[in-house]
Formats: C-alpha cells, structure tokens, sequence
C-alpha cells in the first residue's frame, strides 16, 4: 500500500494535521488511530476549556474533538481504527497491525508524528510500601470514571498539581468523593492558575506546595497515605509528616511525549522536552517525517496543539510537492531561564511568512524581559510581569526579518526587566 | 461589612485579591488591571460556574454532558445530584437537551458527544 501522508494517532494533532495536509491538496492521506475512535485523550476531557483560541468559544474535549472529526468526514479522509503502528523505518515505511488488515507496511511519501504522550508512572517516583489497588494515574483515573462510568473511590490523595490531577481533584469531588489534599513536590503549581482557583480553591481542597507522598499504607488496597514537607534538595523533612486515611492515590505527575516509534526510525530525540528535534517546519532529522502536539513537546492548550498540527500538515504536503530542497540550518540556544524552545533549529533557506518560537521557562520568574537575539541583532525584547515553566509562551517571528539579517545562531534568553 | 481573599484567573500573574464588601459597595485591592476588578466583583455578587459531567444511556454507554451556560455556583451539587439520576437514550446528538430548566435555574443539561 501506498500513501502519500501517513498520520500515526487519530488525537488532536492527527486530526488538524490531516486537515490542514488535505487543505493544501494532497489527497491520498491515512490516519492510523489504535484506539476505537478518532479525538484521543479529548474523548475523556469531559470538562470545559477548550477551543478559546481556535473558535472562540468555551468548548469541553469530547466537543472540540469531533469539530475536527467532522473536517475529517467531510473531506472524505481515510482514517483506520483499532489498528496500532508497530514500527516506522527511515525510508518511510510504516508498519500496523489490526484484527481486519492483519500486519500491513505502508510506503508514504511523508510521515506526521502525532502519538501523543502518556503519563509518568508511579515506578518513575520511587514511593516506598506495597503495591495495594487504589493507585491511579490521574488520565486512567479520568478515563475509568468518565468513558466507562466507574467511581474509583471514596477517600482521595493526590500528588502532583499538574492540570490532569487539578481537574481531576473537581471530578471527584463532584462524584460525591472527600478530595483530602493535593501535594506537590515543586515550591509552585505545574497546573494552570485557573485550575487551581475552580477545581481546588471552590471546592476547599488544600494544595500543599513542597510537599510529598513518602509512605503508602495498605496492603490489597490503599489505607492512608502519609505526605510530608520537603527541603531545597526535595527531601523529606522529618516530623513533617501528615498521615491520610484514605482508600485512593491519584498520581499526576508529569506526561512523557511517547517516542518509541521515532527511536525505531533513528529520529534525533531532545533530552529536555523528551520529543524529536525538529526545525521550523516540524520536520524531524530524518527527511520527510514530521512531528506535532504532545509527542513533540507537552502542550498546556489543545489550541497550541491544532495549530503547530497545523503547520505539520502543511509542511508535509509542501514535502509531497517539491522535493529535494536544500536546507541550511541554524541552532536556536535557549540559556538563562528558557528550558527549552520548539523548534530547535531554523531552515534559513526555507523560511516561511513567519517562524513560531514556543518555550518554557525553568523557573518562576517575576519582571523578566524575553530577549532574542540573532547573530549581533536583537530581534526581540519583551517584558513580562510573570513567567511560570507551567505556561508555554510563544513568540512569532517575522520570516523577512530572519530572511535579512545572517548568523549562525539565535539565541533567546531573559533578563532582569527594568 | 466583609472582607473576601481570592485569586484573579485572568492571566498568569494570578494576583492576590482582596474584596471588601460594605452593603452596594465593592471594594477591590490587589489587582493590577481593571479585569481583576471585574472579576472580583462577579465572584462576589454572582459567582457562575459551568458544570460537566456524564448521564447513563441506555446502551450502557456514558454520554459526556455540560450546563448549557454557567449556573449559579452555590447549587452545583443540586445540579450533580439530577445529572446523576438521570439516564438519557441514544441516538444522541451534540447540543441535545438531556434535562431541561436543571434545578429551575433555567439552564438544560445538554450533551457533548455523540451517541450512535
């Protein structure tokens, strides 16, 4: 079989990559979705929030999913389900199994890396006890509770503050469950403001900063749980602990992008945002195959998510088009403050109407100016009153400027705000 | 006279407001910008929240639902109480009405997905 784009994950970024791939008019397109239907973890963010960017409205996950689905339909694009992509080589073949197609290699003209992201496991943490029932990722949490109906329990804990445990602390709540804390490791939330204010603060659910899960009690299911207070180095501070009774742990604590297939096809991957390096265009080192969403770097907004998917289906189709163009590329280096910036290398001889730059910051900063830098000229500087590593920040750059000025490297960085 | 302590959720900066209300007048502190005010004002005269939610339906599915506009903060729980007695019948569309005029607070419960 042959297709000119191949899409691996049938979530958000699949979605609006296909589209977008479709509207630039490449018409021989797959998505391969391993779950039972397209829309991805959307299917189980029952809650609102969603869409504010893209449409202007206050969607939840399950709507803001099928708007993009219904694009799929419309433009007749051909989707497979229940079938899982087991390998991606690097001369773009890729490889699925499915209960109707058995196992089946695909050859594609250009690949788009949308498999998303799971969540950091209970293993990655080292919490010392038993492994009794009651211990939940917070996602598989939402998921028992909101597709397949489940109550998952009665007395809640849960470490970490990232948006999943946040919403998921209201959730529970709502479903008649007693929500004792939420505990986390880091001096500040991983969650987003608005989180912390309507799913902890209107329900009095306390949020313990610095703190963290060191004993599980409970031997077939949990009994307590006992969190204590940690110092500067993240260790435990003796005679701080507070014991929960309580029967369930919800784990949020952090989403690892899921890059097995991209190891497979010798696809450089970014130890600090865990996805592919890519350049502007999202194109991975390896020629023809691109990467978007939470694969490629953790989003905070689905918005973000269609629109970079957005530009990976635009950026393959060109690919489809016009091949063999030469490429020169400059390093973005992020120091002082950035952690990380998406793309991590601009294509100077392929530059389009305008670059986005999305970053994080390592810290939480106050009166921090955002200064980009390219060869001896600055292109950018931009104060903010607060900067947090739990919101994503973009900046877009002009093309043409890029396009007039030579250098070797653009670099980004914060300063102390006058 | 009462004094109230809340964070503003407009945009990161998340300042710490303080809302004193004395009978007509509000008065807000804390803020950086005038959304803040608003904001401060609504929470403490009218606070409105959207609930979310599942309804049982009669295949055994679950249909993900929500309030159709934001309701008044303080019956949440009622509104969960209906949401949870309630069961609905496929097919169902997104925007179709699954309890209407929720706790008589003029809002339906409506539905987010589609059920086959």
């Amino acid at each position: 079989m042959n297709y000119d784009v191949v899409i691996v994950g049938g979530g958000p970024a699949g979605l609006a990559a296909a589209y977008s791939c479709k509207q630039e008019g490449i018409d021989s397109i797959l998505i391969i979705e391993r779950d039972d239907k397209l829309g991805g973890i959307l299917n189980q963010c029952i809650h609102n929030g969603f869409g504010l960017h893209t449409f202007k409205e206050e969607l939840t996950g399950p709507e803001y999913a099928q708007r993009f689905i219904d694009k799929v339909y419309e433009e007749k694009i051909e989707y497979k389900l229940n079938s899982t992509v087991i390998n991606i080589s690097n001369d773009l073949k890729v490889t699925y199994v499915s209960k109707n197609d058995g196992l089946n290699v695909i050859e594609a003209k250009a690949i788009i890396l949308c498999m998303g992201c799971r969540e950091r496991p209970r293993g990655a943490l080292n919490i010392p006890g038993y492994r009794p029932a009651g211990i939940y990722s917070a996602g598989t949490a939402q998921r028992l509770m909101n597709i397949d109906g489940y109550k998952i329990g009665k007395e809640v804990v849960i470490l970490g503050s990232g948006d999943i445990g946040l919403i998921m602390a209201r959730r529970m709540t709502l479903e008649g469950a007693h929500v004792n804390c939420v505990a986390e490791l880091m001096p500040y939330s991983g969650g987003l403001k608005r989180n912390i204010v309507q799913c902890l603060n209107d329900y009095d659910i306390p949020l313990y900063l610095s703190h963290t899960v060191v004993d599980i009690k409970g031997k077939d299911r949990v009994e307590a749980v006992t969190i204590a207070e940690v110092d500067k180095n993240r260790k435990p501070i003796p005679g701080t602990e507070i014991e929960y009774k309580c029967d369930t742990l919800l784990l949020s604590v952090g989403l690892l992008p899921e890059n097995e297939l991209s190891r497979m096809a010798n696809i450089e991957l970014s130890r600090v945002t865990g996805g592919p390096v890519v350049s502007d265009s999202l194109e991975t080192n390896i020629e023809g195959i691109y990467a978007c969403g939470n694969v490629l770097h953790v989003h905070d907004l689905v918005d973000y998510v269609s629109q970079e998917a957005g530009l990976a289906g635009k950026s393959a189709a060109k690919h489809v088009k016009a091949k063999n163009a030469s490429h020169k590329y400059i390093e973005v280096v992020p120091s002082n403050g950035i952690r990380y910036t998406v793309p991590q290398k601009i294509d100077v001889e392929n530059i389009g109407d305008n670059v986005i730059l999305r970053f994080r910051v390592d810290n939480i900063y106050t009166n921090r100016s955002i200064v980009l830098k390219y060869g001896d000229e600055e292109l950018s500087r931009r104060k903010k009153k607060v900067l947090a590593p739990g919101e994503m920040e973009q900046i877009i750059i002009d093309g043409q400027t890029l396009n007039n000025i030579k250098g070797d490297k653009l670099e980004i960085f914060t300063e102390e705000a006058n | 006279m009462e004094t109230k302590e809340m964070t503003c959720i407009n945009c990161p900066m998340g300042c710490q407001l303080s809302v004193t209300v004395d009978g007509d007048k509000i008065q807000v502190s804390g803020n950086t910008c005038p959304r803040g005010e608003a904001y401060a004002k609504d929470e403490v005269t009218n606070p409105t929240r959207i609930v979310t939610s599942t309804i049982q339906v009669s295949n055994g599915q679950r249909v993900s639902c929500k309030t159709e506009r934001a309701i008044p903060k303080g019956k949440i729980f009622d509104v969960m109480d209906e949401i949870r007695k309630a069961k609905a019948n496929a097919p169902i569309s997104i925007g179709d009405p699954l309890i209407k005029n929720v706790c008589d607070t003029g809002i339906d419960i409506v539905a987010t997905k589609n059920i086959k």
